[in-house]
């Protein structure tokens, strides 16, 4: 047999076809690079603004090792959104472009940082529950097509598992404590129980973009079966600190090892999506507000920059 | 002797905290996620080091209290912290120039402390002088980046420097605590400091097109408990959990 000369077009679908990663250099449809560019550039805008809700607390810890953590973890989510927008940069985007995206409330991202942090309890449960979501999605990431994200997802999994225990941990020390922080827990997870459910996207069936991200092998399980997951591992955590699922149809089915569960309410999430969650303009407007309050500061910087270039120049000749 | 310890350590103690608690607010809104992550790591090395002091600060006043008593349960006129530190962020500038004024000098404090008769303390401060190294460096090439930048940058670090100069001298007063421990040995005589500092300062300055202030009058009374309006109010922030939830574990 002859090897053949084979267009990059069948290189491409190959290379899927083989479990292989695409890389940046990699020849590959302008749709699968548009819906890249689009999925990694949501999840770093998600990075970022989720450092917002937990800020709220900073100043407010309960204890110096709570807020040393705190920080670290908010710090981890920076540190998360600058991996990403480079991966996303590795497909030709403009970080600058797509934070301006952001900003006029063109690009999405996670709509569960549109909830407000009301208690010291909801810094456990976004850890616990935001986390633990994030994980299932991220986990399978960590397979996904493209290289440069697979491998920042590898690297932002660790993480992230430290930050779900330490959510969890934040939780277990205040249902062990007095009546008070158990309700505060409570209330916690009865308010983000619902919004975490929706992290994983809208039902199958009503899914726009999860089929073709099957197929490109960018996701490997559909939005229905993380959130059925998610629910499985959940679930028994509640119950070991003491807390209830604020879902009275919650079941367990020993034939299929799942639970059945109530659906959240999607006419709420379409709702929080089109910017009217309870927090979405305060979170853009602060994102904008840091932005535009830094311009003058990247400014300097730039032109420090280009004088000292110059006098380097100068000096050389 | 105890007592006398307790405070000193306590003052060094709350001129960490009170800084990071400032700093923590940049924290999610800093002009570029790269110096977010950067203004954050600093905050978590002064916070680990104010906890340093005050487990060493409980240790030494054997009252049987932890860490977070004497961060939550003190009351503003029991905080020594100087005065410098209790002052808001501003802009990225006035941060900038409050951590290099305070980094210039504990790079003379913590070098000193290293040698400090006080094995405990000198043990802290020989972990802390090698980030303080580094946050100087950060906020030095800061402050000459704004100061030699633009035209709107230079001015901006100007307003700041006139705002916060007048914060400056407390840092080489000696508090009635203090002179103790500078006969024992234990902690250097920081109105000793001045002119090295000076020198210091003004040689960025020079670098960054700016000009130290002639004043010669200062406020002072943070290391003594007397401050400004912006404690009590960083204090209610920072206290809240504890004070309406007395007596819980977090
Ligand atoms: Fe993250
Ligand atoms: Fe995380």
């Amino acid at each position: 047999m002859t090897a053949k000369a084979i267009s990059q077009e069948e290189r491409f679908y190959q290379l899927i076809d083989k479990e292989e990663k695409i890389e940046p250099k990699d020849w590959m449809p302008e749709k699968y690079r548009n819906t890249m560019i689009r999925q990694i550039s949501q999840h770093a805008h998600s990075e970022v603004v989720g450092m917002l809700p937990e800020g709220n607390w900073i100043s407010r810890a309960p204890s110096l090792r709570r807020k040393a953590a705190l920080l670290a973890k908010i710090q981890d989510e920076a540190g998360h959104g600058l991996y990403l927008y480079s991966a996303a940069e590795t497909l030709g985007a403009d970080r600058e472009e797509l934070i301006e995206e952001l900003h006029i409330g063109k690009a999405k991202y996670s709509s569960i940082f549109n909830y407000p942090t009301l208690s010291w309890a909801d810094i456990g449960a976004i850890g616990w529950l935001v986390d633990g979501a994030a994980i299932m999605n991220q986990v399978m990431l960590c397979r996904t097509s493209y290289g440069p994200y697979s491998r920042a997802m590898v690297r932002i999994c660790k993480e992230e598992s430290f930050h779900q225990r330490q959510g969890y941990d934040i939780l277990l020390t205040l249902c062990n404590g007095t009546k008070e922080q158990k309700e505060m827990a409570q209330d916690a997870l009865n308010r983000w129980w619902y919004p975490s459910l929706m992290m994983f996207g809208p039902k199958d069936d009503e899914s726009v973009h999860s089929d073709y991200s099957i197929k490109m092998k960018i996701k490997r399980f559909s939005n229905d079966e993380l959130r059925q997951r998610f629910v499985d591992a959940t679930v028994p955590q509640a119950e070991y600190l003491g807390l209830k699922v604020p879902d009275k149809n919650l079941k367990f089915n020993a034939k299929t090892e799942n639970y059945s569960f109530t659906e959240p309410d999607w006419s709420e999430f379409y709702n929080v999506i089109k910017g009217n969650g309870p927090c979405n303009k305060d979170r853009i407007k602060t994102r904008r507000e840091a932005f535009e309050n830094g311009k003058w500061v990247r400014d300097a910087a730039i032109a420090y920059a280009e004088k000292q270039k110059q006098n380097n120049k100068n000096g050389k000749q | 002797m105890r007592n006398n310890k307790t405070s000193y350590l306590l003052h060094l103690a709350d001129n960490a905290l009170i800084l990071s608690q400032r700093l923590g607010e940049w924290c999610g809104h800093a002009p570029i996620l790269e110096q977010d992550i950067a203004i954050t790591n600093i905050t978590l090395d002064i916070l680990g080091q104010a906890r340093y002091f005050y487990q060493l600060a409980s240790r030494v006043d054997k009252k049987d209290k932890e860490e977070d008593f004497y961060a939550y349960y003190r009351n503003e006129r029991e905080f020594k912290n100087l005065l410098l530190l209790e002052q808001p962020n501003g802009d990225w500038s006035q941060t900038l120039l409050r951590q290099f004024f305070y980094d210039s000098y504990c790079i003379l404090l913590y070098s000193e402390l290293e040698k400090s008769k006080d094995k405990n303390i000198a043990a802290i401060a020989s972990k802390a002088i090698k980030e303080v190294k580094y946050h100087y460096k950060y906020s030095s090439e800061w402050v000459i980046r704004l100061g030699d930048g633009t035209k709107e940058s230079n001015q901006k670090l100007k307003n700041s420097l006139n705002y916060l100069w007048d914060f400056t001298g407390e840092l080489f007063e000696v508090a009635e605590y203090e002179k103790e421990m500078i006969e024992k040995g234990i902690a250097p005589d920081v109105s000793k400091f001045k002119t090295t500092w000076f020198n210091n300062v003004t040689e960025i300055f020079n670098k960054a097109n700016i000009e130290v202030p002639q004043t010669t009058w200062f406020q002072s009374g943070g290391k003594s408990g007397l401050h400004t309006e912006n404690l009590g109010k960083l204090l209610t922030d920072l206290q809240y959990m504890q004070r309406t939830y007395p007596n819980c574990t977090w």
